[in-house]
């Protein structure tokens, strides 16, 4: 299993598609009616880097890239939590 | 073995693509929401797991593991948590909509802004 081999199309292919994604959801994150498509485009986007810094790893061949998606799955994550939980209590004061 | 990988690669990264589509093509937040988490996780998840079979050893396993525990099993405890807030907001369901499950159950803020 250790030597399985992507193709140079395919990993061209995924990255095209996921750069599209990127642009997608920059477009909602722009012109986005309210705030919370905003935030829920942030998380997508963070999805995309995460993939993308996966079929980096594969490129490469390099494994440290994969530690670069743990590290953005958990910032993501805490901060949807934060903006959620402050958006609830904006004006409880 | 090699063509079956990259097909799947291709197909994770498709799944991608189609939760960013579906986050600009849906008529409301909610159904925004439901398609960017969902799909999105998802396709994240199929590369990730792609990635621990190409490498192939324990540790990179570990590694995949732990990413995939932080984002399939959290991404949807904060789309319910962005509903809520949305939900306590006052963003408008789609008129299409047939059902408000929540309506009177939780308190909502009085005044509607953005």
């Amino acid at each position: 299993m250790g030597d399985l081999q992507i193709f140079p199309w395919a990993l061209m292919s995924a990255y095209v598609l996921l750069i599209s994604a990127l642009g997608i959801s920059t477009w909602r994150l722009i012109y986005g009616p309210s705030l919370f498509d905003r935030v829920v485009a942030m998380d997508l986007i963070s999805a995309v880097v995460m993939c993308i810094a996966a079929v980096f790893a594969l490129e490469t061949q390099n494994p440290v890239f994969l530690e670069i998606s743990v590290a953005i799955a958990v910032v993501t994550f805490l901060g949807t939590i934060a903006f959620a939980r402050y958006l609830e209590d904006e004006e409880e004061e | 073995m090699n063509l079956l990988a990259s097909i799947i690669l291709i197909i994770g990264a498709a799944f991608t693509t189609i939760a960013a589509i579906g986050l600009i093509r849906f008529p409301d937040f909610y159904t925004r929401m439901h398609a960017a988490t969902k799909a999105g996780a998802f396709g994240g998840t199929i590369i990730l797991l792609l990635c621990a079979f190409c490498f192939g050893t324990l540790k990179i396993t570990l590694i995949v593991l732990v990413n995939i525990i932080f984002f399939y099993f959290t991404a949807p405890v904060a789309a319910h948590m962005i509903a809520r807030s949305a939900y306590i907001n006052r963003i408008k369901q789609w008129k299409g909509g047939k059902a408000d499950e929540l309506e009177g159950k939780i308190p909502l803020k009085h005044t509607h802004k953005d």
